[in-house]
């Protein structure tokens, strides 16, 4: 036997087949992307020096962290939580309620097409804008304070409950719905028996994730004034105030952490 | 399931007993009145006089603000540009962050349950639970303002939410395609290429994908902090009361955020 013969026999050591089966396209790809990141990075220009002049102030605030400073600020800090806590609990229990009828409209096999399209509308627009340009809108119409929060918050947690909850009523099994239409149920009774047992688990699930990610979004919506603990945030960083800063973030991770294990519970529970 | 009787005797079914009645409507109770102690702290910190005049300056203000500044365009191509790169490498940092943060903290990858996943399992709940706009606050301050702010603030946000996602992506892969690739005597990054990745990276597209479309409708905002992009010319534009202008920047953000949703719609069509 030659080597040549021995060599044929083994055949090719296997090499992983590449992600793009097309070499033309997988090229054409691959080219296209290294020419825009090129394009991209050229365009954003980094000014290294206030960046190395920077680094100490960012090392401050890493360190920071390590000694938060709750008390100096105590009572401003304590106030902006306890708006944040009550601009969440408010909007969500609000947003959810508005965004239940608004979802039975938006459920297409449930609405008849005219309501359908207008809820549908409603649930766009929310979820196109964010939820700090409309608070920059709230404030210029109703005031600073906690009232344009907490129409944000409600505004926004609509489109997102009612997109989940349509889609999630779109799903549910039809069997159970029509054997309660069999009975001779009136259309609330319908709703009340045979569609609500089906979304519930989900909607309480939901209620929790949203209630969370209000609490975040206020969070900031004092940036802009719409109250909450982020004016306190935004002036303890325009103070420089790194260690009373890092105390407020470490109480949002803290309650976010705290709300998420809640809503595990919760959700473990119900489904 | 609790029977009563009734005066009568007659038999009464009921759903739940008086115990759980009346912690039902106890805790019914206890809600109401925390929604409405909650809703009173509202009503005391807001000046009602302006809410009461809120249509007329809404009516003002909308009057004021139509038709949109069309010229005023030349002038955000650029921002657009730079809100768009934001998004884009922001989100690419982000994933290149996020996949070992996932692989440290999934529960069937992580080198240790006790002293490494307990840090991941950090690393993802600090990013996420700080809003972008927090970051780039942040970030203004320590880097200064521009789009490199913005760009590092959006790819602090997503390792979180990314990283989350994949290692519950991870945790669920078939254990039975790692065992098979073990038993070839494949080494631990062996196994990594050929079991646990073929099966994750449908789920890895589809969320870069996903986080993408959320980092465009963040990043148009991220400008009213200095961080660059559009948002900028926003706040330049509300600073100075020139309403036409903002209509403008509203509808400019309103496009890119449906682009945006079309596109992450169209590729997570295709990969699923």
């Amino acid at each position: 036997m030659t080597a040549v013969a021995l060599d044929d026999r083994i055949g090719k050591a296997w090499k992983k087949p590449p992600l793009i089966a097309n070499p033309a396209l997988r090229w054409t790809l691959f080219i296209g992307a290294l020419a825009y990141v090129v394009l991209a990075v050229a365009s954003i220009d980094v000014n290294w020096s206030r960046v190395a002049e920077g680094l100490s102030r960012g090392w401050a605030f890493v360190t920071a962290f390590f000694t938060p400073d709750f008390v100096s600020r105590g009572g401003d800090i304590w106030a902006g939580i306890l708006e944040s806590v009550i601009i969440t609990i408010t909007s969500t229990v609000v947003g959810i309620g508005l965004s239940v009828p608004i979802g039975l409209g938006a459920a297409r096999n449930i609405a008849p097409l005219p309501v359908y399209l207008v809820c549908r509308a409603i649930v766009s627009l929310s979820r196109a804008l964010n939820e700090i340009i409309v608070a920059i809108l709230l404030v210029a119409i109703f005031g600073f304070g906690p009232l344009a929060g907490f129409l944000t918050l409600s505004f926004a947690t609509i489109g997102f409950m009612s997109k989940l909850l349509a889609e999630d009523i779109e799903e549910m099994s039809k069997a159970q719905a029509e054997a309660i239409r069999a009975t001779g149920s009136s259309w609330l009774q319908w709703i009340n028996y045979g569609v609500q047992p089906q979304v519930m688990p989900r909607l309480i699930g939901l209620s929790m994730y949203r209630l969370d990610i209000n609490f975040r979004e206020s969070a900031v919506l004092g940036l802009v004034g719409a109250g909450g603990i982020g004016a306190t945030l935004n002036t303890a960083f325009d103070r420089y105030e790194y260690d009373t800063a890092a105390a407020i973030l470490l109480i949002i991770i803290v309650t976010v952490m705290a709300l998420e294990y809640l809503s595990g519970i919760i959700r473990a529970k119900v489904q | 399931m609790p029977v009563s009787t009734d005066i009568k005797g007659a038999k009464v079914w009921q759903l739940r007993n008086r115990n759980q009645t009346l912690i039902r409507w106890g805790s019914y109770l206890a809600a109401v009145a925390i929604f409405m102690w909650c809703w009173q702290r509202i009503s005391e910190a807001t000046t009602w006089f302006f809410v009461w005049d809120a249509p007329r300056i809404a009516a003002d203000i909308g009057g004021r603000a139509w038709p949109p500044r069309w010229s005023y365009m030349d002038k955000l191509w650029g921002p657009l540009w730079d809100t768009f790169n934001m998004a884009t490498l922001g989100t690419v940092m982000a994933l290149f962050l996020a996949v070992p943060v996932a692989f440290l903290a999934a529960r069937n990858t992580t080198p240790s349950t006790l002293f490494i996943r307990p840090v991941a399992l950090f690393i993802i709940v600090a990013t996420r639970s700080i809003n972008s706009l927090i970051w780039a606050l942040l970030l203004v301050a320590i880097v200064g303002p521009g789009v490199f702010a913005g760009l590092m603030a959006i790819a602090l946000r997503s390792i979180g939410f990314c990283a989350k996602l994949l290692y519950e992506a991870i945790e669920e892969i078939d254990e039975k395609q790692v065992e098979a690739i073990t038993a070839t005597g494949a080494s631990r990054w062996q196994v990594m290429t050929y079991a646990i990745v073929p099966q994750i990276l449908p789920a890895f597209a589809g969320i870069s994908v996903f986080r993408w479309d959320i980092n465009i409708r963040e990043s148009t905002v991220l400008g009213l902090v200095g961080a660059g992009g559009i948002g900028l010319q926003l706040q330049s534009s509300l600073n100075t009361l020139a309403w036409p202008q903002v209509t403008l920047i509203l509808l400019v953000i309103l496009f890119a955020v449906v682009v945006g949703e079309w596109v992450s719609a169209k590729v997570r069509g295709a990969i699923i």
